[in-house]
């Protein structure tokens, strides 16, 4: 019922504003720290109309924690500045993207993330490619991002950990640069992820390098 | 249920005894787990959401952030003040409030998307001027909301509240079916009435394209929500009256499914057709964005520098109504055809709220 009588949210456009905050608010998630270097490589209708629709404040506003329904969200640049935030946006050309396309490359601390993602219209946000693997998924849900190496009964070990502890694999996708080399992999899961699920994969899954959980704040 | 033909959201409302707001309300509680007073209360507060947007552009000239569009709501609302207009000043009040919202959203206010951004003055307009009226209970007004919903949600699942899907028809027709089906009910309507209501609301704007000025939600966006609020309260009234909508509903919804599919794609959010193809929606368009030069042109370039930290387009605020001969090169134009970073200018930056009228 809230899909239609909502959401709450700073105009003027929910693909162009909602969906594009949405997607920096992901890109955070997925560094984990405060960010102090953004570029958006923007293609498509982003990249005509980005200014008319505050897409580049709602990419910023993203990547800074804010919300959908922050106010602050038009003077998310300046917020930017105030915080330390280094930002640049660039216009793409090419690529068989979405109309609504973002390149986003943010490093903050010793991180950086890089993603393409997209935003489909009503707020909806779809990750295209995560580090230039093609990994699609949408943080709707609770989302671990496995970061690890390629190597036999990883994804018996992750499976067996989540059952045991409650969780349902909702979807679930591996992909890896070469064999037996690096490797991501993305994990949707039913119902909201506790903080101790992190602690017990570090410490129990052979080849986990690093994981990030993608989710609303409880 | 679910959700995809009114007739049966009738059928269940009155075998229950209920309105339809009711039906909406038990089947939100059972799908989403929460209590009915946690629904109550965050449809509650997205009421409040919406009355903040529409008292934000009624009491002060609310300007949008391209500068082409604003002030409409505030315009209406003193004229309504005057108790000269044609149409009856209460009802006329929910088109100044529409705009309002309207205007809000295209000044990155805060707004409740219904059903989305682009048609979110109606549901505030016509619904802040009822409260407005004295003759409705604030509880029974989020409760129509629900009402609006399931109306929707009917819509969405069978035809599209898509811009870029359906045209504006899908938005705004959808925003003034809802809008006339919530009426119904809070003036104690039938549920049959409630569909009849929305049945004649989309028939009214059938066909209605997606043809936004720049691809921006300004033009004609913003008078469209002001003129449909006018609309559904119409609407509402002659469903109450008895008159019934000899199209059923459902078939209504099916034609605009089928009519949005038929439109060309230009006319369909795309900011090519339509309005936007006038020679004043192109002169618009330049001015707000700039000539277009072709991204792909140089492929080995592959990128172009269009905006780096503290480079701030400059916002040139056109006042009322622009003329053709006014147009003027927009500072923004030089922001995407240049081809080489530009370097921070603290000098030249402005907080952006210093540039925003609320």
């Amino acid at each position: 019922m809230f899909e239609i009588i909502g959401p709450v949210m700073v105009g003027p456009s929910s693909s162009h504003t909602a969906g594009a905050l949405r997607i920096g608010q992901i890109a955070r998630q997925l560094l984990g720290t405060e960010p102090g270097y953004a570029a958006f490589q923007l293609f498509g209708s982003f990249a005509e109309t980005y200014q008319g629709h505050g897409t580049d404040l709602a990419l910023i506003a993203g990547v800074l924690g804010m919300t959908t329904d922050d106010d602050d969200v038009r003077r998310a640049d300046a917020i930017a500045v105030e915080r330390g935030l280094e930002y640049q946006f660039t216009k793409g050309s090419g690529g068989q993207y979405h109309p609504n396309t973002v390149a986003i490359h943010l490093s903050g601390g010793d991180r950086t993330v890089r993603l393409v993602a997209s935003s489909l219209g009503g707020g909806k946000a779809e990750v295209q490619e995560l580090e230039g693997l093609p990994l699609r998924f949408s943080a709707e849900i609770p989302t671990l991002v496995l970061y690890h190496q390629d190597q036999a009964g990883f994804l018996a070990k992750v499976s067996q950990l989540l059952d045991s502890s409650g969780y349902n694999i909702a979807r679930l996708a591996l992909e890896r640069w070469r064999r037996g080399g690096d490797a991501i992999t993305v994990c949707e899961v039913d119902g909201h992820l506790k903080s101790d699920i992190c602690e017990v994969m570090r410490s129990s899954i052979p080849g986990l390098k690093e994981l990030r959980v993608l989710q609303a704040e409880s | 249920m679910a959700f995809t033909h009114l007739r049966e959201l009738v059928e269940l409302a009155q075998s229950r005894g209920v309105q339809i707001s009711r039906v909406m309300l038990d089947v939100e509680v059972e799908q989403s787990g929460a209590t009915e007073q946690e629904i109550f209360d965050k449809m509650a507060y997205q009421f409040d959401i919406m009355e903040e947007a529409v008292r934000k552009g009624t009491n002060e000239p609310v300007q949008s952030r391209s500068g082409i569009t604003g002030g409409d709501g505030h315009r209406m609302y003193e004229y309504v003040k005057k108790g000269q207009s044609f149409i009856d000043p209460s009802a006329l009040s929910a088109m100044a409030y529409a705009l309002s919202v309207s205007e809000v959203n295209s000044a990155m206010g805060r707004i409740v998307a219904t059903p989305t951004a682009g048609s979110a003055g109606i549901l505030p307009g016509v619904l802040v001027s009822v409260l407005d009226s004295g003759r409705y209970k604030r509880e029974d007004i989020v409760m129509s909301l629900m009402t609006a919903a399931a109306i929707g949600l009917v819509i969405a699942n069978s035809a599209s509240i898509s811009g870029a899907a359906g045209g504006c028809q899908a938005e705004v027709g959808s925003a003034t079916a809802m809008a006339a089906g919530a009426l119904v009910e809070l003036a104690d309507g039938t549920p049959e009435q409630v569909t009849h209501a929305v049945g004649l609301a989309l028939k009214n704007s059938l066909g209605l394209v997606c043809d936004p000025v720049a691809g921006l939600v300004e033009i004609p966006c913003i008078v469209r929500n002001g003129l449909h609020s006018i609309t559904a309260l119409a609407a509402a009234d002659m469903a109450l009256a008895g008159v019934r909508s000899i199209i059923p509903p459902d078939e209504v919804i099916a034609a605009m499914y089928r009519i949005g599919n038929e439109l060309p794609l230009s006319l369909r959010e795309t900011g090519i057709g339509g309005l936007a193809g006038t020679p004043t929606g192109k002169a618009i368009r330049e001015r707000v964005f700039g000539r277009v030069t072709g991204t792909d042109v140089g492929a080995s370039a592959g990128v172009q520098a269009c905006r780096t930290r503290a480079v701030h387009v400059p916002e040139t605020t056109v006042q009322d109504h622009l003329e053709p001969a006014t147009l003027q090169d927009h500072p923004a134009g030089k922001e995407t055809v240049t081809d080489e970073v530009r370097e921070a200018d603290t000098g030249q930056e402005q907080p952006r709220e210093g540039q925003t009228t609320i």
